[in-house]
């Protein structure tokens, strides 16, 4: 059934397909209609689910993290600062292996106070042990969803679904709303490896001694890098049975490409445009937008980079006093590589501020104009 | 592609009419994408929202800065704000008022159209005497003056998209197709 949602709904709507079974969440601008949406859900029987209304963020993850332990899907939503109060919460999430879905809407941190986009809440918790997909239209975000239940719960590491505020969020296109019958073939109910009960009395999460800690990481690594794999193998299997492939990353007329554009979120749907308007020019332009941040998709960046001269990568984050978060990544994905492209960094689109054809322009303009990186933070439509 | 800007203040249901009119025309196959002005709206303040429309899936997420269309659903903002910022020559300016287009000092570039949605709001009783909710009406007027989907199609994605007075809303609606 194909239906005009707005982004916020697309998450609910994923929730709802993927039979979420406990839902606990804190309300904030701008993620508030996906928790809402969910909530008529669970009122009018269209979703068997618990709602849980909580007091804050940090109690909304704790109350997924309880109910995962004892066996139930789980689903929560939010947005930058009830991101950052979850922070302590995320971690209990990746360290004790409770494969929470949540959604962020990716609104820049406080202060200047703001609920327009960038990606610093999400990217700030890049080390919390979470899978982040970065989302580029509805569709994607609702088909996310699904995939990240069936990824998470295989490897019991949570994944969070991240979306542009308002440039998704808010904004409404058609989506494919799979049918339920599909989605349950293709997502089984959540049968975790060990569950809190009192059949069987465990405690979790308690001291663990030298002895043992280190072995709990080097285990959580292990599946992590089992990941890129398995959103491949789950998004293969998607597109057998619902049409449409869900990768580590989008390529977008990369194969013959000489300069690709890096991106991430919205701003890398934009850019397939930007790129049709520079191959209007001859320049043979392709775009990288990467989905899967969390693990980084190394292989695929570098098989897919190391065949072209030069690469923009442009981020919508800072990490203050180094660079571009994503241009951190690609670097560093390509260092000692046998081949290296020229690699430029580009920062716009902080707190809101519009990404357009014209922004990828001038960042084409300019890093074809140069045979060396002279600068390693090249900031677009900033008022200097 | 075909993308138009409307104008209206919070509390008229400038948002929902661009809603309506997305649902609209995604019945007919077509691509849209529909969104308001990103920020926080409050009643009487002047609000925006925009659609994109195209046969083929729509990948530009950026703003719309050179509307091929406005819609003016409260005609108190043309004289409060410059309704045709960034409006494209030959495109349409479709305003909810009882006057006649000549009322309206445009450019010539620009074909001016009036439609009074809001007597036929209140004729229908949406919304209040003093608040009338026109945005159904609107949607109407534009379909037909824009050439964008059949009436039925409008009148469908209202009954499933309009909570309140949906069959009051439709009526609305085909009175401002007809009369457009």
């Amino acid at each position: 059934m194909k239906k005009v949602i707005m982004g916020n709904h697309a998450l609910s709507y994923g929730a709802m397909l993927s039979r979420a079974q406990v839902i606990a969440a804190y309300p904030i601008t701008p993620q508030t209609q996906v928790v809402e949406l969910l909530s008529e859900m669970c009122a009018d029987g269209t979703l068997n689910a618990k709602f849980i209304k909580v007091e804050s963020e940090h109690s909304a993850m704790a109350a997924c993290l309880g109910a995962s332990l004892a066996g139930a899907r789980t689903f929560t939503a939010t947005s930058a600062q009830g991101l950052a109060l979850m922070h302590e919460m995320l971690h209990w999430a990746a360290g004790g292996r409770m494969p929470v879905v949540m959604g962020n809407i990716n609104r820049a941190m406080a202060p200047g106070w703001s609920i327009w986009a960038d990606q610093n809440d999400s990217l700030s918790e890049r080390d919390t042990g979470w899978i982040q997909f970065y989302c580029a239209s509805n569709q994607e975000v609702l088909d996310t969803v699904i995939q990240a239940y069936k990824v998470s719960e295989k490897l019991m590491i949570p994944s969070m679904i991240v979306l542009d505020a308002f440039t998704l969020s808010h904004t409404y296109e058609v989506v494919e709303i799979p049918d339920q019958s599909l989605v349950d073939q293709y997502l089984p109910p959540f049968n975790p490896p060990w569950r809190l009960t009192p059949d069987d009395p465990h405690a979790f999460g308690g001291l663990t001694s030298p002895d043992h800690y280190m072995e709990l990481r080097y285990k959580l690594q292990k599946d992590m890098e089992k990941v890129p794999a398995l959103v491949e193998e789950t998004g293969k299997e998607y597109e057998k049975m619902f049409g449409r492939y869900l990768g580590q990353v989008e390529e977008y007329l990369c194969d013959d490409a000489e300069f690709i554009f890096v991106t991430s979120g919205t701003a890398g749907s934009t850019a397939r445009v930007a790129v049709d308007e520079l191959r209007q020019r001859g320049i043979k332009a392709g775009n990288l937008r990467i989905r899967l941040f969390r693990p980084f998709p190394f292989e695929k960046v570098r098989s897919i980079l190391s065949r072209v001269p030069r690469v923009a990568v442009l981020d919508r984050n800072i990490s203050y006093g180094h660079h571009g978060i994503f241009y951190q990544e690609v670097k560093s994905a390509m260092y000692g590589q046998p081949s290296q492209p020229l690699i430029f960094g580009f920062i716009a689109g902080l707190g809101g501020r519009d990404i357009t054809r014209d922004s990828f322009r001038e960042i084409a303009d300019y890093a074809l104009s140069r045979d060396r990186v002279e600068e390693e933070i090249v900031w677009i439509g900033v008022k200097k | 592609m075909i993308e138009i800007r409307f104008h209206g203040r919070g509390g008229q249901g400038t948002v929902v009419a661009s809603k309506i009119l997305a649902d609209a025309l995604a019945k007919e196959g077509n691509y849209v994408q529909a969104y308001p002005e990103f920020g926080v709206e409050r009643r009487g303040a002047p609000v925006y929202a925009f659609i994109r429309i195209d046969s083929k899936p729509i990948y530009d997420k950026s703003k719309i800065y050179h509307p091929d269309h406005v819609v003016v659903v409260d005609p108190t903002l043309v004289e409060a704000i410059d309704v045709t910022e960034g409006l494209k020559d030959g495109g349409y300016i479709i305003i909810n008022s009882e006057n006649s287009p000549e009322h309206f000092k445009f450019p010539d570039r620009y074909k001016v159209f009036t439609i009074n949605a809001t007597e036929i709001a209140v004729k229908h009783r949406l919304g209040t005497l003093a608040a009338p909710i026109v945005n159904t009406a609107i949607a109407g007027a534009v379909v037909k003056i824009l050439n964008l989907t059949r009436l039925e199609s409008l009148v469908e994605a209202i009954r499933e998209g309009v909570p309140i007075k949906p069959e009051d809303n439709v009526k609305a609606a085909i009175e401002a197709y007809e009369r457009a």
